[in-house]
Formats: C-alpha cells, structure tokens, sequence
C-alpha cells in the first residue's frame, strides 16, 4: 500500500507521510483482528451450543427415546422403565405436516398474486408489507390469537390449535420465498408461454411453478424447519401431552413442549432426555436447512 | 404393546378418534407439583390395575384451570377451593396425602438440618429484609454453625402455586407485616428473588446457586439431596422435617370443613412440623357422556391408592389419609353423577 | 419471438378467461386473507386486552404492580414493558459490533473459498431453534455468570462510581437481565450478520475499487464508502434485529429470572412481555382479570414490534431492490 496519505492533509515530509501510513495500515490491522475475533466469537457459540448438544444430549440417546412415551422419574427405583420420546416426535410430526400442508398453498397463492398480479399495486404492497411484518412477528402472540380463537370456542388445548398457529408462522416464510422465486423468472419466458397461446393461469402453474420449483420447495423446507423448532405458540395452543396420540381435538404432545417441560423437571434423567430431545431437534432442524440450501445451490 | 403402537401410528393421520386401547383405560389429570412423585409412583403400581395415569404437573393454578375448562378427567391443587367456588364450577374436592413443605438452602459447609430459622427471621428473608448469611441474628440462631459470608438468594414460585399458598399463609400467620403485604395465594408479588417453574425448578435453581434458599414440597428435597433447615414452631421448639414431625401435625387435623380442606399450618404441639398441608383433587360432579368413564377410573385409582398406595407414600415422606376419612371420602364421590343422574361410583 | 404455427382456438380463450378469473381471484382472496389474518390478530388481542385496560384505565400502562392475590389484583405493564425494550436494546448493543465484525469479515477479510461455509455457519446459527438457546443459556451461560462474574467481581463491579449501580445486586441466582440480554444477543446476531453481509455486497465494486486506487486500507474503503452508502439499509437490518429481540420467548423465559420487578442492575431478574405471558397464561382461568391483563400485553408488544418492524421495513426496501 503506498504512502500517500488519503484523508489527512498533505504531508509535508517523507516521514509524516510513513508515521500516517503506519498509523493507518496499525489502525487497519487492528480493526481486521477485531473483525476476525468477532467471526471467532460468533463461530464459539455455534460450537457451544453444538458440543453442548451433544455432550448432554448423546449419552441419553438409543433406541428406547425413538420406542418409547413418557414416563416419570427413576429416581429412586432402578426397576422403573426409562421413558422416551416418541410421543413427541410423532406428534411434533403430525402438526409440522399438517401445519406446513395447511399454510403452504395458501403461501404459495399469495407469493403469486404478489409477483404476477399485484407488482406496484397499493393492494400488492400492503399485502407484501403484513407478510413481512407476520414472519418477524412475536410468535407468542400468534399463540395467543389462536388461543382467542380456537382454544376457547373449543374449550380446551387442541392439537388443532397447534396446527393453525403454526400454519399461521408457515405462510409468510413460504409467501417471501415464492415471490422471490418466481420474480426471478425472466419476463421472456412468460410471454413466450403466452405468446403461444396458454392462458394467464396455465402459465403461471405449468411453467412459473415449475420453473421455481425448487426455490420454492426450499421455502416450504424452511418453514417446515422453522415450525419444528417452535415452542411458545405451541405453548398456549396444543399444550403438549404425555401420551402418544393422534387425536387432533385433544392437546397433542411435540418435542420443543416435551423438552421444556422435562427440561424444568428437576429429575436429572428426564433432563438428560430432554438434551437428547434438544439435540434431536436441532439435528433436524440444521439438516434440513442445508438440504434446503444444497437444493438451491444446485438448480439456482 | 405392538398392536397398540401400530393402531397408534396408523391413526396418525388427522383420525379425530384413536381406536381406544382393549387395556388400559387412561385417566388425564393436571395441577399441583406438591403430589407429583407420589401420584406418578402410584400412577406406575396402578398399571397392574389397569389404569394408565396420565399427570402433568404443571402447578395447581394450572389444574384448577385445565379441570374447570374440562379439559382433564381431574384436576390437583393444594390450595382448597371454597365450598362458593366448588359449587359454582359443579366440583368435589377430596384430599389423598399430606405433605410438607420445607426450606432449602445451598450453603458450602452446612449440614443437612443444621441450620436453624425462626419465623422472624425467614419472612425477613423474603421480604428482603435480610440479605446475607452471616448476618448478626442467623449468626446468633446458630451458634456453632459457620455461616458462609455469602448474599442469600430467596427463590419463589413463578406460576400459581398450591405449595405457595400454602407457604404464603404459613408467613401471614406468624407475621402481621406478611400478611397485609404480600399476602397469602397461590401467587403473589414477591419483595425479592427469582422465579422458577414448579416445585422441581426450584430445587434446580436452589442447587445451583449457592447463598439460595427455596420452598418446596418435602419430597424434592428429599429425592434431590438438599439440605433442609430447622424451623421453629409455635410452641417454641426448632423442629427437624422428618416423618413424624409431619405425622404429628396429621393428627390435628379436623377434615369436618367443607371440601376436607384441613388447615395443618402453624398448629399448636409441641413436635410438629409447623408447615403441613393436605393436597387435593377436583372431580366433576357433572361429567358428559364422554367422560363417565374417565370419572369411574379416576376413582377407581384413588380408591386403590387409598388402599394400596401408604407405603408408597410413606416412602417419599408424605402422610396417607386417616381410614375414617378415606371412607367418608368415599361416601361424597356419591355425587359424581352420569348425564342421567345415576351415580358413578359402585354404579 | 419468432412466428410459430399455432391454431387459433377463440372457443378455449373464452373458458381460460373463466380460468383465469378464478384463478386470479383466489391469488387475491390469499392476499386478503392475510391482511384480514393480521386484522385478525390486532383485534382478538385489543378485545381480549380490553377488560383489562377497562379496570385500570390509562395507568395499566405505567403501573408496576402486579398482583394476583385475590381480592386485591392489580396488574400493570411497566415491568414487562420496561424489560422487553431494556433486554432488546442491550441484546442490539451487544450484536451490532459482533455482527458489523463479522459482516466485514465476510465481505472483505475471509478469502474467497472460505466465505461460503463461514456464511453458512452463521446462518445455521439462525436456524436453532429458541429453547436450544433457552437451554443452553440456562445450563451454560447463566452458571458461568454466576461463578465466573457475578461472585468474583460483583462486588468490586458494585463499588464502581458512577455505573457501580448498573451492577449491584442481591440476585446471585445468576438468571437476570445481563443472561437475557446475552442469548437475546446471540440469537439477533446471525441475522443482523446476514442482513449486513448482503447489503454491503451490493455496494457497486466501481466505488470501492476507486477507494483502494487512492491506497486507501480495507478499514478505510469500508468507514468511507461502504457504510456511508449502505447505511440506511444497515439501520434496517439493526431494526430488524430488534423487532426479533423484542418478541423471543423461550430463550428470555428460561434466563430472565421471572420477576415481576424493576431490575435497578444488570444482575437483577425482571420479566419481558414475552416472558410473562409464557409463565402465567397456560394456567390463568378463561376470561379472568389476569388472562385479560396478559392480552393487554400480549398488544403492546404486537403494537411496539409492529412499529419497528414497520420502520425497518421502510429502511431496508428501497435500497435492497
């Protein structure tokens, strides 16, 4: 790097031109070590919460967490069966389908109406600004709507509830990815399909979705990975159960409520299960977003 | 087993009914944590009986909610409804054991039941009023004791809470400025300290923080190994929480008021346990249809813990119910009734 | 486009300007389902809210009590409010710099065949779900708070002129502000990162390449040119960071203390709006004082995120298309 000084004045001399430029590249080298060490911060916690994971969550993990539903403490009484957490996993399953089933479509029609019917209509913006505001809203408060809603209409926690709130988180994350999606479509091909007759709406489900295809999927993969790891909705909706069931008109059992609830247990072998749900979840989570990115990266 | 899990997993898609199990029948109940550990080791003997216990401890507000909105087969609380409020939600109340809540501390270097409180000195300790361990009083209370020099931490219930009612109303009895401040409920707004969830979680947070001190049901402290205090009762004597300081507070107990809601708190005597409570479960005197049956199982377990369950009990510290009670508690399961007026039990 | 041979067929266009019809409007009817789905939401939490707000008036707003003793509730919303925007504001002061660091190295340190799984990494971080990091906060964090600040330094941190106060406390349970301000921090960072990381790579490379013809450092090119041009988007990702830290649930109800009290320290426990509602809503009785003081806050903090949100919005938009 040369010595010439940028923002200071002129040097009157060959060595305040060198000292500035000292400075300057000693200011530089500090901040980039400051800026790596923030990387190196941020990569420690990843790593912590990681090995933390696994270091609590491995131990309890076998085939008994995947065959087997809750049961109380051992404490005491070696003789007791040791519990699992299948009832969650199923029913954390169950609600992410249903709910990612529920809210994808409806998703999908607006990030579509957004992107084909709606660009620079005042409709199209209020539409893409409440989308917005729904993703980063406090999910707890979506919990709470549907509390208002269903839960007291029906008189009690419901795996139903649980579906609808999630559903309700799903449809804004597939809505953002749909519509950048499909506005990356170049314009040629769509009047190209026109062009050759096909009407607006064949256009837009046999060759627009098409062609996002695997944007989209990404999208829905998100939010099905999203949903999974939701708790506080879940929290005030289907409330979580110790049994396996299917029942969607009874509270309904999840992995992040299973984890909570085992987690402030106090009994340290329903804790270790409840890291070993944590590590689960997390497991899940992480895998699906990077075959969510893979899928990207391959078409895109 | 396999059947099951496969009648299970094959209804999985939105079936609104799962094809009820030939064997168990399962009763669903929530609220108190005071009873957990006893209620889930019943809940495991009564297997063999045929009756799958399905408990979720989430604190006795949280019962009295679940079991008024029906969403359980019963509901669990320590803190008694008043015979106002069990009418209005069509509801009967009858205890099934007794428990004690004690204090637990984390103190490097002090034993279990060394340390020796007054009354005086533990509401100062929730009202804020003494923050450290090796204060002037405590250190006078316990001569012979090193007390660490550490700032003491007081942890409460965070959700509503027999346990903290029962608690509460211990601190308002033997403290005027107790009672016409913070109050006795199962939840309050406290002076000072942390919040937890259950019973369980302040033990956690009592055995992670040292300087802590909590209130909870005997049982946690006896399955977490935590070390208890001495309290000093209302006849003046300092009192170790065992069995049978618990049992002699029992005695007195008179199970004649509405709803057998025996008040065991501050008794007179001179070995009792100053801090004893009965706990609870609701049933509805009105189950629809659908729930006729989750009733008859409801009392078919407690009738067999009635008569099977002491030891059990006994084990984790808590005290059975006196026979003649268990009988008339019988007697007022006579207005648990079906939709057609029948009633339920030995229907 | 060239002329293609196509047979005209005026009888299907009639039935597909039917299809399309249809079809357009159930693409309308889903975008007014969702303006009507946040319509919605306002609503039931105003009208569940209102009970509440009815019985305490104006005052529910700056009121610290709460107390739910029976015969002599009183509930108000400076507590949680006050620990919602505190535990956000802190949780952004710890992020920004970490996250502008990180940004930086991104875009302009890491060489390139590192840039990619550095990035991916951070967005992973984003990916973990919030009870991982309630738990982890809880389990890892708030002990090594405990034992590794709090009692060693406590005291002399307490003894400091001026800011001392910030950290005197009697709350040794280590479950306090600074714990919920931490993970909040954590969790915020990744998507500041990201959000910063892509604004500054649309800064167009002429203007940097022009910086670094001067001889100006890589510090240099970025204080001059990148974040003057990318500044307001930057704001946006700031904002939309703390629209986040103000609505997390699980990560803050695990760490926070669970105090219906001002925090006077960093150390003290309090409650956020988030926090409250998660411990005391499941249990609260249908249609009670305190279930209708919890929608109240359940409101405020829809109308206090709806707010940033908005401004971050507004910030980021024009410059990121």
């Amino acid at each position: 790097m040369s010595a010439t000084a940028m923002h200071a004045a002129p040097a009157r001399d060959e060595a305040t031109a060198r000292r500035l430029g000292r400075r300057r590249r000693l200011k530089d080298a500090a901040v980039r070590w400051l800026c790596l060490g923030a990387t190196a911060l941020g990569l420690v916690f990843l790593a912590s919460i990681l090995l933390t994971l696994l270091w609590r969550g491995l131990p309890s993990l076998d085939l008994l967490i995947f065959t087997r539903d809750f049961e109380p403490t051992t404490y005491g009484d070696d003789t007791l069966p040791r519990g699992g957490l299948r009832h969650a996993i199923l029913g954390t399953l169950l609600q992410t389908a249903a709910a990612t089933a529920i809210g994808t479509p409806i998703g999908l029609l607006v990030g579509t109406y957004l992107s084909e019917y709606a660009r620079g209509s005042a409709l199209g913006h209020a539409v893409r600004f409440v989308s917005d505001v729904l993703l980063s809203a406090p999910s707890i408060l979506i919990g709470l709507f549907i509390y208002q809603l269903v839960v007291l209409p029906m008189g009690g926690f419901s795996g139903l509830a649980g579906i609808l709130a999630l559903a309700v988180i799903v449809i804004p994350v597939v809505v953002r990815t749909t519509e950048d999606m499909l506005s990356l479509i170049p314009n040629t091909l769509r009047e190209a399909v026109v062009a050759l007759g096909a009407p607006k709406w064949k256009m837009i489900t046999l060759v627009a979705w098409r062609a996002a295809l695997s944007g989209i999927v990404t999208g829905v993969l998100l939010a099905f990975a999203r949903i999974a790891g939701e708790t506080a909705p879940l929290l005030l909706t289907s409330f979580g159960n110790n049994i396996l069931s299917g029942e969607v008109g009874k509270a309904m059992a999840s992995l992040p409520i299973a984890i909570y609830q085992q987690a402030n247990s106090g009994f340290p072998d329903l804790i270790a299960v409840a890291w070993t749900g944590a590590l689960l979840v997390t497991l899940g989570v992480l895998l699906i977003n990077i075959a969510a990115r893979l899928l990207l990266r391959r078409k895109g | 087993m396999n059947r099951r899990a496969f009648l299970a997993a094959a209804s999985l898609p939105l079936l609104p009914s799962l094809a009820r199990a030939q064997s168990p029948v399962t009763i669903t109940g929530a609220g108190a944590t005071f009873p957990r550990p006893v209620y889930e080791r019943w809940g495991q003997a009564a297997r063999a009986e045929g009756i799958q216990l399905n408990y979720q401890s989430i604190g006795s507000g949280g019962g009295i909610n679940q079991i008024t909105n029906r969403t359980v087969d019963f509901g669990a609380t320590d803190a008694p409804r008043t015979e106002a409020q069990l009418r209005e939600a069509n509801l009967i109340q009858f205890p099934t054991v007794m428990g004690s809540v004690v204090l637990i501390v984390n103190l490097p270097g002090v034993a279990d039941n060394a340390l020796r409180l007054t009354p005086e000195v533990l509401t100062d300790i929730f009202l804020g009023r003494l923050t450290r361990w090796n204060d002037p009083r405590l250190v006078e209370l316990n001569r012979g004791v090193s007390l660490p020099n550490l700032p003491v931490s007081p942890v409460y219930r965070a959700d509503a809470s027999g346990t903290t009612f029962v608690f509460t109303t211990y601190l308002s009895r033997v403290s005027e400025t107790w009672r016409t401040g913070p109050g006795a409920a199962t939840s309050i707004q406290w002076p000072v300290g942390n919040g937890q969830r259950g019973n369980e979680g302040i033990a956690n947070a009592v055995r992670q923080t040292p300087g802590a001190i909590g209130y909870t049901e005997n049982a946690y402290a006896t399955v977490n190994r935590l070390v208890t205090t001495q309290l000093r009762n209302k006849a003046g004597n300092f009192i170790t929480p065992t069995l049978p300081a618990f049992e002699a507070a029992a005695r007195n107990a008179d199970w004649t008021r509405p709803g057998f809601a025996a008040d065991l708190v501050d008794l007179n005597g001179g070995d009792v346990w100053p801090i004893v409570s009965p706990t609870f479960i609701l049933l509805p005197t009105n189950p629809t249809a659908e729930r006729v049956e989750g009733s008859r199982a409801t009392m078919r377990f407690f009738d067999w813990a009635f008569r099977n369950g002491a030891d059990a009990a006994r084990r984790l510290e808590y005290i059975p119910i006196p026979e003649a009670v268990q009988n008339a508690v019988r007697a007022s399961w006579a207005q648990v009734r079906t939709p057609a007026g029948a009633a339920i039990w030995n229907a | 486009m060239s002329a293609t041979t196509m047979p005209a067929a005026p009888a299907r266009r009639r039935i597909s300007g039917t299809g399309d019809r249809i079809f357009e409007w159930l693409c309308r009817g889903a975008g007014l389902l969702v303006l009507a789905l946040l319509g919605a939401i306002i609503l039931t939490l105003f009208i569940g809210g209102l009970p509440a707000f009815r019985e305490f008036g104006v005052q529910f707003l700056w009121s610290a009590e709460w107390n739910p003793v029976e015969g002599r509730e009183r509930y108000g919303a400076l507590v949680p409010v006050l620990g919602t925007v505190v535990t956000a504001v802190l949780a952004i002061l710890f992020a920004v710099p970490v996250a502008f660091g990180i940004a930086f190295t991104l875009t302009e340190l890491a060489p390139e065949w590192l840039r990619r799984p550095l990035g991916t990494a951070v967005e992973l971080l984003a990916a973990i779900p919030s009870i991982i990091f309630g738990m982890w906060g809880l389990f890892v964090l708030v002990p090594l708070i405990q034992h590794h600040i709090q009692l060693p330094f406590g005291e002399t941190l307490g003894a400091l002129p001026l800011v001392g106060v910030l950290f005197e406390s009697n709350n040794f349970a280590g479950t306090s502000i600074l714990a919920a301000s931490l993970v909040l921090a954590i969790m915020i960072l990744p998507f500041i990162a990201a959000t910063m990381r892509d604004v500054f790579d649309q800064v167009p490379p002429v203007f940097k390449e022009s910086a670094y013809g001067l001889g100006a450092t890589r510090w240099e090119v970025m204080t001059g040119v990148v974040v003057p041009y990318t500044r307001v988007s930057v704001v946006g990702g700031v904002m939309l960071g703390l629209g986040r830290a103000l609505g997390e649930t699980m990560a803050v109800t695990f760490v926070i203390g669970n105090a219906n009290r001002l925090a006077t320290s960093l150390f003290d426990p309090t409650n956020t709006i988030a926090s409250v509602v998660a411990m005391e809503f499941p249990e609260s009785l249908m249609g009670s004082l305190k279930q209708s003081s919890l929608l109240a806050l359940g409101f405020l903090l829809f109308v206090i995120s709806f707010l940033v949100l908005a401004l971050s919005r507004w910030l980021l938009r024009p410059r990121l298309k």
